[in-house]
C-alpha cells in the first residue's frame, strides 16, 4: 500500500481534484501523508500488536495461566465516504490487513474518480484474492449488506447507518460506525484570539471547506467578545483567502449541486439570511460558496438543526461562557467538541459535561492526527473507534485463554457436596488467610 | 396471596420511565464516585443479608443446588461488586497518552464517560449473577439502569425487583419485570447502551431495536461449546472437569456448558467409562434420585430436550442414562456415541444434560468439525501435547478457551468474557465490565504558543514541503523543516 502511495500520488492528487476541486496541499497532507503514516505505523507495530496479551490469574484457579490472543474477525466490509475518499477508504482497510481479515472495500460513488482509481490500484498492488473493491451506489451497498460479514465498518451519515446496522442485526454482525454530528467550539476570551481564528478556519474551510465530521460546525461565544471574533475571522479569512475567495485555489468546492442547494436552503431561510455578517457570495457553475459567517441565528433555524458540513459558520452568542454547555448537551452529541480557553476551570467543566467523540481545548480537528487516541462517536455520532491500535482493535476478536494443568484438582469442587465442603470452599474463595485455616480445621473434623 | 391486577407496562410507561432515568443522570447524580461506591456497597449488602433468600429463590427456579447457587451465583456477584469497590478509582482515572511531534506542544488523554441510560436484559439460567453482574458494572461506569430480569426464573425476577427498590437508588435502577409484551415495550426507547444475555433469535431482534436509535450493543449469546480430549491426559481430572463443566453446571443449562465432545475412536471407550464413574461417584448409582443436580428449568424445555433424545438414528446411540421423569423436569446425565453429524443434537445448543461424544481418526480432524459450526461461546481443550495447545488455540474461532479445564475461565476477571460471531459480540467481567458501560473519549490539550503559519493557506510549494516533513517523523527531515530548509 505504502508503494501504491509513493508511485501514485500524482494520479490520487488529480482524482481528489476531480471529485472536490481539494487543494493539492490538502489531499497530500490529509490524505495521502496521513495514510502514510497510518501505514507506517501498522507496519512497525504490528508484530507487538499480534502477541497475546498475558493476563494475571488469582487464587481462585491456581494453578493456572491466562492471556488474551488476538484473531481476526473474517471477512469484513468496509463502507467509505466522500468527503475524505482516499483516507477513508483505506485507513480501515490498513486496519483490517493488520488484524489478518479479508476486505471488501465499498467507496462511495459520490466521489466516483476516486472511487474508480482505488478500485484499479488495489486491483494493481494488493492481494486480489482476499481484497477487493466493489464500486457502486444503493443497489450494490444493499446488495453486499444482504450477506453476512464477520464486521462491518460504515462511515457517513445517520440515516444509512441504521439501515446499516439493521441488516447487520440480521447476522449479528458486529459494527462500526462513524458518523457526525453539530461539531460546536466554545470560545472563550481572554486567549490569543488570532491563533484561535486561525485554528478554526483550518478547521472549517481548510478541511474540505467544512465538509470534514470533524469540522467545526458552529461557535458559541459571549455576547461581549462576538464583535472582536468576527473581525478577527474577517481579517484572517482575507489573509488566507483573499478578497474573492470564490477564486481561491486554496478551498474545496462543495462536492455535488445536491448539496450545493442543500447549504443554499440552510443559507437563505427566512430569519437566516439577514444574519450573514461576512460572506454568502455564491458560484452555482462552479459549486462554490464563499466562506460564510453568521451571527445568532434562531435555535430552531434548518442551519442549527441539521449537520452544515459546508462553509457556513454559525455564531450564537451568550452571557456568560458556562451557558455554552447546557447549550451543546441539549443537541444530540457530536463527533468532535472543542473550546478555546485560558481558564483551567473552565477547561475541567467542559471535559466534564460535555460528552462527545472527541474533545479538542485550543484548537480544531487535529486529534485526529494522534494515533494513540481512539478516533470514534457516541450517540448520535456512532459507536467503536479506530486510529493506531484502535484499528488492529476494531477488526479482532479478542479471545480469553485459560490454562490449567491436570495437578491440584481438588475433590472440594466436586459434588456430593457436604456442610464441610461449603464451609470450607466459602472460606476458600473469600480470600482469607485465617478463614481458610478455621475451615481448614473444620474440615478435617467434619 | 391475592395478585394485584397491575396496569400493563407498555410503551408509553416505558417512554415514561426512560425520561425519569434520564432527567436523574442529567443532573449528574450517577457521575459522581460517592454515588457508584453506595450502590456497589449497597448491593455487596444485598449480597451478604439475604444470601438465604437468594440461594431459596434459585432452588424454587431451577431446583440448583446450594453449593452451586453459592459459588456460581452468590460469589460472582459478592466478587465482581468487591473488585469495583476496590479498582473503581483507578477504573474512573484519565489514562493519560503519548502525544506525536504532530501536535506538539500537546498533552493528551482518555477520559472515561458514562454512556447515560442503559437496559440490561437478562436470563433464567444463573438469573442473580447474569442480573447483577451487569448491573455492577453499569454503575461502576455512572450509569442509570433498568434491569429487565427473566420471567422463567419468576422467583428470582421478583426477588430482584424487591431487592433492588429496598437497597439501591430508585431513582436510577429500576427492575422491570414482565415477559414479551414488556420486553418490546422497552426495547422501543432510545437507550444509550444495551446489553442483552440469551439466544441468538432474540438476541437479533435486539440488536435490530438498537439500531433504529443508533444504540451500542453487548450481545452475550451461546452456541455449541465443544470440548476436544487428547489421549495423552489424565482421564479421572479430565473427566471431572467435564463433569463439572456440564452436570454441576445447572445440569448443562449454561453458556459455556460443555455442549459436545469430540475425541479419537481410540480413546473414546476409556472417556466414556471414566465419565461413568465419576458421574456415578458424585451423583450415586441411583441419577433420578440424586438432589445435587439443577432441574430442567420448565416443560418447553424438557420436551426440546426429550426431542432430540428420541430422533430416529440418536435415540439407538444412547451408551449411558437416557431416563426421564416428566413430573420431576429431570433427565438423567445422558451420554451419546457418535450421532450423525447433520441430527438435531449435533445441529442446535443443547442446553441441558444430554452429552454427544464424536468420534475421530486424528484428533486434529476435530479442529475443522468445530470451525464447520457458528463460533461458539467457549472451546475447550485437554491435552498434555504442547504442540496440539498452540494449534488449537491458533486455529479455533471461540469466545473464549480453557485448556485442561472447563468454564473456569469465566471467574478470572483480568479475562474479557465475550462471544464472537453466532455467540455474541462485546464482553464484560473485571474492568471490562466497565468499559462496556463507558465512552472512551479522547481528550488533546494544546497551547497557544508555537503556531506555525506553514499549516495555513495560501498554499504554497514550500510549506506543503515543511509539512510533510514535519509530519514523516524522520528526524533530519524535521531538523531541515524547523532550520525553515523548506520555505519557499
Amino acid at each position: 500500500m505504502l508503494k501504491m502511495m509513493d508511485e501514485n500520488e500524482p494520479q490520487i492528487v488529480a482524482a481528489l481534484r476531480d471529485d472536490l476541486s481539494k487543494p493539492e496541499l490538502e489531499s497530500s497532507i490529509y490524505e495521502i501523508a496521513m495514510l502514510k503514516n497510518s501505514c507506517k505505523l501498522a507496519l512497525k507495530k504490528m508484530k507487538h500488536w499480534m502477541m497475546p496479551e498475558k493476563a494475571k490469574t488469582s487464587l481462585a484457579t491456581f494453578p493456572s495461566s491466562a492471556e488474551i490472543v488476538s484473531e481476526p474477525l473474517g471477512v469484513v466490509l468496509i463502507i467509505s465516504a466522500w468527503n475524505y475518499p482516499f483516507l477513508l477508504s483505506l485507513d480501515p482497510v490498513i486496519g483490517a490487513i493488520a488484524a489478518g481479515n479479508a476486505i471488501v472495500l465499498k467507496p462511495s460513488e459520490i466521489s466516483p474518480a476516486t472511487a474508480s482509481l482505488l478500485a484499479k490500484l488495489v486491483a494493481n498492488y494488493m492481494d486480489s484474492s482476499c481484497i477487493k473493491v466493489v464500486e457502486g451506489a444503493v443497489p450494490e451497498t444493499t446488495a453486499l449488506l444482504e450477506q453476512k460479514w464477520d464486521k462491518i465498518m460504515y462511515t457517513g451519515n445517520g440515516r444509512i447507518a441504521r439501515i446499516v446496522m439493521a441488516a447487520a442485526a440480521k447476522h449479528l454482525t458486529p459494527v462500526v460506525l462513524e458518523l457526525g454530528g453539530k461539531c460546536p467550539v466554545i470560545v472563550d476570551s481572554g486567549i490569543n484570539l488570532q491563533v484561535a481564528t486561525r485554528r478554526i478556519i483550518a478547521g472549517k474551510w481548510g478541511c474540505n471547506n467544512g465538509q470534514a465530521c470533524i469540522s467545526p460546525d458552529y461557535i458559541i461565544t459571549t455576547k461581549d467578545y462576538a464583535e472582536e471574533l468576527v473581525d478577527s475571522f474577517k481579517c484572517e479569512l482575507e489573509l488566507f483567502y483573499g478578497k474573492n475567495p470564490l477564486e481561491s485555489k486554496d478551498l474545496s468546492r462543495v462536492v455535488n449541486s445536491n448539496h450545493f442547494a442543500r447549504l443554499l436552503k440552510l443559507l437563505d431561510e427566512d430569519k437566516v439570511s439577514s444574519k450573514v455578517v461576512y460572506g454568502g457570495e455564491r458560484d452555482k457553475s462552479n459549486l462554490k460558496i464563499a466562506p460564510t459567517i453568521l451571527l445568532d441565528v434562531p435555535q430552531d433555524s434548518l442551519i442549527m438543526n441539521e449537520e452544515i458540513f459546508g462553509p457556513l459558520l454559525p455564531i450564537i452568542t451568550i452571557d456568560k461562557v458556562e451557558d455554552s454547555f447546557d447549550l451543546i448537551t441539549s443537541g444530540t452529541k457530536p463527533l468532535a467538541a472543542y473550546m478555546f480557553t485560558n481558564n483551567k476551570k473552565l477547561k475541567e467543566k467542559f471535559v466534564e459535561k460535555v460528552s462527545a467523540g472527541g474533545l479538542v481545548i485550543n484548537d480544531t480537528t487535529v486529534h485526529l492526527a494522534e494515533p494513540t487516541l481512539p478516533f470514534g462517536g457516541v450517540g448520535d455520532s456512532g459507536m467503536g473507534a479506530y486510529h493506531g491500535k484502535f484499528s488492529f482493535d476494531t477488526f479482532s476478536h479478542k479471545k480469553a485463554v485459560l490454562y490449567r494443568s491436570f495437578a491440584g484438582d481438588a475433590p472440594l469442587r466436586y459434588p456430593p457436596y457436604t456442610n464441610g465442603k461449603l464451609r470450607l470452599l466459602k472460606a476458600l474463595l473469600g480470600g482469607s488467610i485465617l478463614g481458610i485455616i478455621r475451615a481448614l480445621m473444620g474440615w478435617s473434623k467434619a | 396471596m391475592m395478585e394485584e391486577v397491575k396496569p400493563a407496562f407498555d410503551s408509553d410507561k416505558a417512554a415514561v420511565l426512560v425520561n425519569e432515568l434520564r432527567k436523574t443522570f442529567n443532573s449528574g447524580k450517577t457521575k459522581s464516585y460517592e454515588w457508584r461506591i453506595s450502590q456497589l456497597e449497597s448491593i455487596s449488602k444485598m449480597i451478604d443479608e439475604k444470601e438465604k433468600e437468594i440461594v431459596e429463590a434459585l432452588q424454587k427456579d431451577l431446583s440448583k443446588p446450594e453449593l452451586e447457587a453459592f459459588l456460581s451465583e452468590i460469589l460472582m456477584a459478592r466478587s465482581s461488586c468487591k473488585l469495583a469497590l476496590k479498582e473503581l478509582k483507578q477504573w474512573m482515572m484519565p489514562q493519560k497518552v503519548e502525544t506525536s511531534l504532530a501536535t506538539y506542544p500537546s498533552s493528551a488523554e482518555i477520559v472515561a464517560e458514562p454512556l447515560g441510560v442503559v437496559l440490561v436484559i437478562s436470563t433464567w439460567n444463573f438469573p442473580f449473577s447474569l442480573s447483577l453482574d451487569p448491573v455492577i458494572g453499569a454503575i461502576a461506569a455512572g450509569n442509570a439502569v433498568v434491569l429487565k430480569p427473566s420471567e422463567i426464573a419468576s422467583a428470582t425476577s421478583s426477588l430482584l425487583s424487591r431487592l433492588v427498590g429496598e437497597y439501591m437508588d430508585k431513582s436510577a435502577i429500576i427492575v422491570v419485570e414482565g415477559a414479551v409484551a414488556e420486553t418490546s415495550a422497552l426495547l422501543e426507547q432510545k437507550w444509550d447502551k444495551i446489553f442483552f444475555t440469551g439466544g441468538a433469535r432474540v438476541g437479533r431482534i435486539v440488536m435490530a431495536a438498537a439500531a433504529k436509535n443508533l444504540t451500542p450493543v453487548t450481545l452475550e449469546l451461546g452456541g455449541k461449546c465443544p470440548a476436544v480430549v487428547d489421549s495423552n491426559v489424565n482421564l479421572q481430572v479430565t473427566s471431572r472437569r467435564i463433569v463439572a463443566g456440564k452436570w454441576v453446571c445447572n445440569n448443562g443449562q449454561a453458556c459455556i456448558s460443555v455442549d459436545y465432545i469430540i475425541t479419537t475412536k481410540e480413546l473414546a471407550p476409556k472417556l466414556i467409562a471414566t465419565l461413568v464413574s465419576v458421574v456415578e461417584e458424585i451423583f450415586g448409582k441411583d441419577l433420578m434420585a440424586s438432589k445435587e443436580r439443577s432441574r430442567i428449568i420448565n416443560s418447553f424445555h424438557f420436551k426440546r430436550l426429550v426431542n432430540l433424545l428420541e430422533e430416529d438414528k440418536v435415540s439407538n446411540k444412547i451408551v449411558f442414562g437416557g431416563q426421564r421423569e416428566e413430573s420431576q423436569l429431570q433427565i438423567a446425565p445422558t451420554i451419546l456415541l457418535d450421532v450423525p453429524e447433520d441430527s438435531m443434537i449435533m445441529q442446535e445448543e443443547i442446553f441441558g444434560p444430554l452429552l454427544p461424544i464424536i468420534t475421530v481418526e486424528r484428533l486434529e480432524d476435530s479442529f475443522a468439525m468445530i470451525n464447520r459450526k457458528p463460533k461458539p461461546l467457549a472451546a475447550y481443550l485437554f491435552s498434555d501435547d504442547e504442540q496440539i495447545k498452540r494449534k488449537f488455540v491458533q486455529n479455533i474461532y471461540a469466545g473464549g478457551m480453557a485448556i485442561n479445564d472447563t468454564i473456569l475461565q469465566v471467574t478470572v476477571p483480568t479475562l474479557p468474557f465475550g462471544g464472537v460471531g453466532e455467540s455474541g459480540m462485546g464482553s464484560y467481567h473485571g474492568k471490562f465490565s466497565f468499559d462496556a458501560f463507558s465512552h472512551k473519549k479522547a481528550v488533546l490539550y494544546r497551547s497557544f504558543a508555537g503556531d506555525s503559519p506553514t499549516r495555513y493557506p495560501p498554499y504554497t510549494p514550500g510549506k506543503k514541503k515543511q509539512i510533510k516533513a514535519l509530519l514523516s517523523g524522520k528526524l533530519l527531515n524535521i531538523m531541515l523543516a524547523l532550520l525553515g530548509f523548506y520555505k519557499d
